[in-house]
């Protein structure tokens, strides 16, 4: 069988080089264009990275779909000047994402650049976009660093927000429910490892005790030993920040396996958010309480509206990442009118966009800290069945039964006094030793 | 206890998810040397299309046949069209059946959307079943039964009928059957619409744990090769054994070794490789 080890070995080798290669080849979209780096005069030439294949296809499609919503209801040409976006597939992949933010700005000549989805993907292309003094809005990359200790003048987290902005009220809320030791679980990367250390370092500074930490790596399709561990730890709670199909598979499980009902559970907002949730039945969804800095069945008229609005332009309920891009269009224009369509003078255009105060939004009121990060309200919010008017696009949504005002990136500790911890990873999760 | 005996179900649970996929890879690739990259894209397609089938209406069990019929015809037209001229040159083989994958991501991807999709399981077993402090999702129990089921049905095949004699002769043997007039030809388009049906049904059947989204395919491809590796190229039961003992070995693992997830799986495979490359059961030459 000589031939067969040998073929084995082969094609192992073979899959690995195809995995190696496959992610260099870039996917773009964007047309053909001058190579000018200059700006023409009445024109903001605007680069949008999402991912429209791969893995985060979905989230890609309800980004672009939000950000044309708001250009197709408000005119996309602001105080003289017209707004050109040009689309940028990312793959979900952050190697590809480096290849279109450079096409995108030699080839292409953008002036700004949005989006794109993943932490790992913003990580990637935020030191190439400070190097070329391009702007980098993030309105759905929550990396937490960021705006921190990463901060920079061209990356702004424009209606936007952080990952462990939403998950430090939830410890304190926690242990305020009388819960004292929780179970943790997360996806085993960047974005899980913020969230989740939001949650420990307030629960455990109140007096909780994390009794375990699950992590499990992007694509688990089966939660069952992860699961099996939960009740053998007896936690008053679990915590959960799981991602994509990654949450689809989780709730289904947590609920055929006999958890649901018997162990509270909270989690991040990606967790139950409407993709995840508008594919599951009811019964496995109805209840679970989340953290985040949106809510599509929050009651609030100007959130109602584009929920409306985005429902009968595009026959689903809006996502967080569509609810982001929308807005940040509106941060745009309101940036745009602000310096009268002066957008090539890049500090004055810059500093009018950090200056902007939402007084509401899909997400609530919004403004910027001076790191670029929003300060929003925080909402725990539960999933509930869809009143009848939604009921043909969606089964369940998501209702605010409680709002934290105003929170910031460093929740109630000075900003000195957080940015002496490191940042939340696998090896610090905020629980002092 | 309760943790040893839900680990031991979601095990072979999961085992049983890997075998339908294995099953045919195993068959494809002992007959005909055919590494067939697709066949978990095979298994994605036949998820989606099952979904389709069940929201028109169909019953579960109807949508995973149709399903697989339908994945059937892909993959015969798929061997018809590219691979039959190729076959003899198992590099590109190999590389033509990437190629399909990538189409078949991309269309499903383009047909079903973006979002990850849950399968619904038949009604009768959409509960869970409690014994004292275990509870477990009786569909999962089901798929056990069913993939036992199947893995006895082929093996009748393989041993019992005709077809299947031609297929051993043609693993063990392929030049010295078609001098002995088998038709080894009409068996390999046999055996190729054999694994794409397994696969296509599959994705039905599997699709209550696994659902339905980008990316399903890559993340199983993986534990497939792991399967076959583990239980030996060509061999059914190898297939059988290997896929529960993947799926033990990866939930235990999992379960007492949590920051080592992404090791439980490949240190039997690196270990098998190392000490018996022909596999458990597979066939010495």
């Amino acid at each position: 069988m000589r031939w067969c080890f040998g073929s084995v070995r082969l094609m192992l080798v073979l899959l690995l080089v195809g995995a190696g290669l496959g992610p260099a080849v870039p996917y773009g979209s964007g047309p053909g264009g001058a190579t000018a780096a200059a700006s023409t005069p009445g024109v903001l030439k605007i680069g949008l990275l999402a991912p429209t294949t791969g893995v985060a296809a979905a989230p890609g499609h309800d980004m672009i779909n939000g950000w044309q919503l708001w250009w197709s209801q408000h005119g996309s040409t602001v105080a003289g000047v017209r707004i050109d976006t040009t689309y940028y597939d990312t793959a979900s992949n952050p190697n590809t994402a480096l290849t279109q933010v450079r096409r995108a700005i030699e080839r292409d000549g953008v002036q700004l650049l949005i989006g794109p989805y993943l932490a790992n993907e913003g990580l990637a292309i935020a030191p190439y976009a400070e190097q070329h003094r391009v702007p980098l809005f993030l309105p759905t990359v929550s990396a937490d660093d960021l705006t921190q200790r990463k901060a920079s003048p061209y990356v702004i987290k424009v209606a936007g927000w952080s990952s462990s902005l939403t998950t430090h009220p939830a410890g304190s809320w926690a242990y305020g429910k009388g819960y004292r030791t929780a179970l943790t679980l997360g996806d085993a990367y960047a974005f899980a490892y913020e969230s989740v250390g939001g949650f420990a370092q307030t629960f455990v500074e109140k007096g909780g005790r994390v009794v375990k930490q699950l992590w499990t790596p992007l694509g688990t399709t089966d939660f069952s030993p992860y699961l099996s561990q939960v009740r053998a730890a007896h936690p008053d709670m679990v915590f959960s920040c799981v991602v994509g199909a990654d949450a689809v598979h989780f709730l289904q499980q947590w609920s055929s396996f006999g958890l649901k009902g018997e162990v509270p559970l909270v989690v991040q907002e990606t967790v139950t958010d409407q993709s995840s949730i508008r594919t599951l039945p009811p019964d496995q969804v109805l209840g679970i309480i989340a953290f985040s800095h949106y809510a599509e069945g929050r009651d609030d008229a100007t959130t109602q509206r584009f929920v409306s609005d985005y429902a009968a332009a595009n026959h689903t309920l809006p996502s967080y990442m569509a609810a982001g891009f929308y807005t940040a269009a509106q941060w745009i224009q309101m940036a745009v009118r602000q310096v009268h369509g002066d957008v090539a003078d890049q500090p004055k255009f810059l500093a009018a966009v950090r200056a902007v105060v939402l007084a509401d939004s899909p997400f609530g009121p919004q403004r910027l800290d001076s790191y670029g990060a929003p300060v929003e309200n925080v909402y725990v919010r539960e999933v509930q069945r869809v009143p009848a008017r939604y009921a043909r696009y969606a089964r369940t949504w998501n209702v605010v039964i409680k709002t934290y005002p105003n929170v910031s990136q460093f929740w109630t500790y000075s900003s000195q006094e957080y940015l002496k911890q490191p940042v939340y990873s696998n090896s610090f999760q905020g629980i002092a030793k | 206890m309760t943790f040893y005996a839900q680990n031991v179900l979601n095990g072979l649970a999961y085992g049983s998810l890997l075998f339908l996929i294995a099953a045919g890879f195993t068959l494809i690739f002992g007959l005909m040397r055919v590494v067939n990259i697709a066949q978990t894209a095979f298994f994605l397609v036949g998820a989606y299309a099952g979904l389709t089938l069940l929201h028109a209406g169909l019953s579960f069990w109807v949508a995973a046949v149709l399903a697989g019929v339908a994945v059937m015809v892909i993959g015969l037209v798929t061997y018809r069209v590219f691979l039959h001229r190729y076959r003899a040159d198992e590099l590109t083989a190999l590389l033509l059946t990437l190629g399909v994958a990538l189409v078949l991501d991309d269309g499903a991807l383009a047909i079903w959307g973006g979002d990850p999709q849950s399968v619904p399981p038949p009604e009768g077993l959409a509960s869970s079943i409690r014994i004292g402090s275990l509870v477990f999702p009786s569909y999962w129990l089901a798929l056990i039964a069913m993939s036992l089921l199947i893995a006895a049905a082929l093996r009748l095949v393989e041993r019992r009928t005709m077809l299947g004699a031609v297929i051993r002769a043609g693993v063990d043997d392929e030049e010295m059957a078609r001098g002995l007039g088998i038709d080894v030809d009409r068996a390999f388009y046999v055996v190729f619409a054999i694994g794409a049906f397994l696969a296509g049904a599959g994705g039905v059947l599997g699709g209550p744990i696994t659902g339905a989204y980008p990316g399903l395919d890559g993340d199983l491809l993986p534990l497939a090769f792991a399967v076959i590796i583990i239980g030996g190229i060509g061999s059914l039961e190898g297939a059988y054994i290997g896929s529960l003992i993947i799926g033990l070995v990866s939930t235990f693992g999992k379960a007492l070794f949590p920051e080592l997830s992404y090791f439980t799986i490949f240190v039997p495979v690196a270990a098998i490789m190392a000490l018996r490359p022909r596999g458990l059961l597979g066939r010495r030459r």
